[in-house]
């Protein structure tokens, strides 16, 4: 019976990691015909520079550095309910950090040049910092790890998780300034941007590690104990609305301060598919509905409604993201204020993008590598996590 | 390069601007062997008031001049460098129209956002491209209020010699600096049938461009910026 | 191990090298005005060009250096094939000839003209349409 198991398990392993392997080779290929024949391939152009590998790759990024808030809270913390849950949480981080980085590399209209990106280093440029904290990221939470599974380095886990903790904020902080630094663009040019991402990648990374040790419960027979997996799916609530909060205070001050009311109307009234994702998308499935499922007792009494939550979370912030990005390069710069503008360079219209099949397809050669590593890695290491559930009792770390 | 070489450059040019007929020399041809010099900082005084709104001569100029001739299929793809823009205050309803390119701030933010240093400021306050390390990140076209920047979309084989330009690259209106390193004014100011763009030497109180900046009002676009734009427009 | 792998990595590496030494035949680099100096002795030429063009890349466009002995533009005009009056293009082509036979990558050519005595032609832009 158990070899009859094992078997079977071996298979679906090996369809996994080519599954995932496909996946990357396609994104791969996908990015090798842009290297060829130039970004004319895609729906990219001069007014809407950053397309959909963006929105993948900064999900994958911010997230990369969400995912390492269950170690956090277990380590810096002391939350003993969230330590076994660490290693699995550096693994996740690791693998959608690559991806992520991987994406953005590729889309370069000069990817060749990756030796260049990494020898010519302008210290003004937010995206010359993230050169140091991407690579510097995988330092980090590579010797976390090492500290988490090798019994000789259990004592610097503490310190090292409160550096792999820092740098993790400087690296979200790094990623929301991307933005938060373009002055020129009405959508980007707020101080909320930074904390906004933080609190973002909390949510999503949170998400992410709930649909896949779930995933992993299920593949090795286990459950998860109702009460640990009702901790973290409140701690998800609690990110979830806190994103809203900030999101909520980012369009308001659009609105009230900055007075940024044309562009408020273009992506909550009138721009066509960015209002549908943002109300439909970002705040109905992925705000309303995991509150919903969270909360509400019969719903949340449901086998699943965690992970359809978490899900949905995701979905939500494809949605996001793609408001936040796209939309925010379709709406003209406002280079005469107070002037209607016409000319042969589109000014003062609104850009419509639409992406194509290769742009996509990198994109998914992110989550491609992401999966990838991840399989791999929980198959080779011991990464589920298991709960010492009589110790966790007896210390009362469940009921609190 | 030594210094008495720098200011002899800066003296000539100061000279040379005075004498001013289209197609003639402005400044001082670059001496062989000298930089660009840091007393010089070029700019660009545009007359709206004399440019006319169907007339396109300088974008025309432009791309004879800097071989921007592919063809593209979705013009949101291509390279535009200078382009004509057409306004109207909404408020009073009072028409222009006027070139726009490159700004050549003396605080750029492109140069600010670019992570390898591919976008550069050069000593006379020219804004370029490094097209040997850029990388293609177009950060540098988030980051530019003018959206003066273009993205080489595509494979290119109809460069003029002297003006390099590649796939995967960024770029945008260079003050056309082989022709200001020979003395010569941009193709766009030497092509506009009115007079509407006055180049030379910001810094030079004698050079035309400085004596009328003190004479007319004129306005720097996104002043509120505060990006130190080397090109001017007067009548906006 | 480690060394081993290398050993191994090297050994793989230098293989087709081995096989193909007497096989491929030494690029014959065609010298179109041989009357003519070059700006250094062909020895020097051959071996630090790479470092000449750079150096002089970044003087002309860092610093806005002009006129120059060395230049790219002036490479071209020595060198275009009086073929094709390019320096690339075929195995016969200046450039191409050993970059080829060395298996190193040309990048000039994506950006810089390789043509001699070229201008760019019509101008196919459409301006001031899709107002
Ligand atoms: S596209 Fe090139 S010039 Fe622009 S920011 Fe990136 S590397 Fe710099």
């Amino acid at each position: 019976m158990k070899n009859e198991f094992s078997r079977v398990e071996e298979k679906l392993f090996y369809g996994l990691a080519a599954l995932g392997a496909l996946v990357t080779a396609v994104g791969l290929g996908a990015a090798l015909y842009m290297e060829h024949h130039g970004h004319v391939v895609t729906g990219m152009n001069n007014q809407i520079v950053w397309g959909l590998p963006h929105v993948f790759a900064i999900f994958l990024i911010v997230a990369a550095s969400g995912v390492l808030n269950v170690a956090s809270i277990g380590s810096v913390f002391g939350k003993a309910v969230y330590k076994p849950r660490a290693p699995l949480s550096g693994l996740l981080c690791i693998a959608m950090l690559a991806g992520g980085l991987a994406v953005i590399m590729l889309d370069l209209g000069r990817a060749d040049r990756l030796v260049v990106a990494m020898t010519h280093f302008n210290p003004t440029s937010v995206f010359g910092w993230n050169v140091i904290l991407y690579p510097g990221m995988f330092g980090i939470v590579a010797v976390y790890m090492w500290t988490l599974m090798e019994r000789r380095m259990y004592p610097w886990s503490k310190p090292v998780s409160v550096a792999a903790f820092i740098w993790r904020l400087l690296l979200t902080t790094g990623t929301g300034s991307i933005f938060g630094f373009l002055v020129a663009r009405q959508a980007y040019q707020s101080a909320v941007l930074a904390p906004m991402f933080i609190i973002m990648s909390f949510a999503w990374g949170l998400a992410v590690f709930m649909v896949v040790q779930k995933v992993m419960y299920g593949w090795n027979d286990l459950a998860l104990h109702p009460d640990i997996r009702k901790r973290m799916k409140n701690l998800l609530a609690i990110f979830v609305a806190a994103v809203f909060y900030f999101v909520a205070v980012y369009h308001l001050t659009n609105f009230y301060f900055a007075k940024q009311v044309a562009f408020e109307r273009f992506i909550l009234v009138d721009g066509g598919i960015f209002p549908l994702l943002f109300w439909g998308g970002w705040l109905l499935a992925g705000t309303v509905l995991p509150l919903l499922l969270i909360f509400v007792p019969g719903l949340a009494a449901m086998r699943g409604s965690v992970t359809a939550a978490s899900l949905l979370v995701i979905v939500g912030a494809f949605c996001q993201l793609y408001v936040f990005i796209i939309g925010g390069e379709a709406f003209p710069l406002e280079i005469f204020p107070g002037m209607t503008v016409s000319s042969s360079f589109f000014d003062g219209r609104i850009d419509h993008y639409a992406p194509s099949l290769p742009e996509f397809l990198l994109g998914l050669g992110g989550i491609g590598i992401a999966f990838t590593m991840t399989v791999v890695g929980v198959r080779v290491l011991r990464f589920l996590p298991k709960d010492d559930l009589a110790k966790l009792g007896a210390a009362g770390s469940l009921s609190d | 390069m030594s210094a008495p070489e720098n200011k002899r450059r800066a003296f000539l040019a100061a000279v040379g601007a005075v004498a001013v007929a289209p197609g003639i020399s402005l400044i001082a041809p670059s001496q062989a062997g000298t930089a660009a010099s840091s007393a010089v900082r070029f700019g660009m005084l545009v007359d709206t008031t004399k440019c006319s709104p169907g007339c396109d001569a300088c974008v025309k100029a432009c791309a004879a001049e800097n071989g921007l001739v592919e063809p593209i299929a979705d013009l949101r793809q291509g390279s535009q460098w200078i382009r004509k823009i057409d306004l109207v205050d909404t408020a009073t309803g009072r028409q222009h129209s006027l070139p726009m390119m490159c700004q050549h701030c003396a605080k750029p933010p492109c140069v600010d956002v670019c992570p390898t240093g591919a976008s550069f400021k050069r000593a006379d306050g020219i804004v370029l491209v490094d097209r040997h390390i850029c990388i293609g990140c177009r950060y540098c076209m988030m980051a530019c209020p003018y959206k003066a920047r273009s993205f080489v979309h595509q494979p290119l084989t109809t460069q003029n010699p002297e003006v390099p330009r590649g796939l995967g690259c960024v770029e945008a209106c260079t003050f056309c600096v082989q022709r200001t390193d020979r003395g010569l004014a941009p193709a766009c100011a030497d092509a506009c049938p009115q007079g509407a763009m006055l180049f030379g030497d910001l810094n030079d109180p004698q050079s035309a461009i400085a004596k009328r900046l003190k004479e007319v009002a004129t306005t720097q676009v996104r002043a509120d910026l505060k990006l130190g734009t080397g090109v001017r427009y007067q009548g906006i | 191990m480690a060394r081993v792998l290398t050993l191994l990595a090297s050994l793989v590496l230098a293989l087709p090298f081995q096989v193909h030494a007497g096989e491929v035949a030494k690029p014959a680099v065609k010298i179109e005005n041989p009357d003519t100096q070059c700006v250094a002795p062909a020895e020097e030429m051959r071996r630090n060009h790479m470092e000449v063009l750079q150096h002089q890349r970044n003087r002309t466009l860092r610093l806005g250096e002009r006129g120059a002995k060395v230049s790219l533009n002036g490479c071209i005009e020595c060198h275009a094939s009086k073929t094709n009056g390019s320096v690339i293009g075929g195995k016969d082509n200046f450039c191409e000839a050993c970059h080829a036979y060395a298996a190193v990558k040309l990048d000039c050519w994506d950006c810089h003209q390789p043509k001699a005595g070229y201008k760019a032609a019509a101008v196919a832009q459409p301006s001031g349409e899709n107002k």
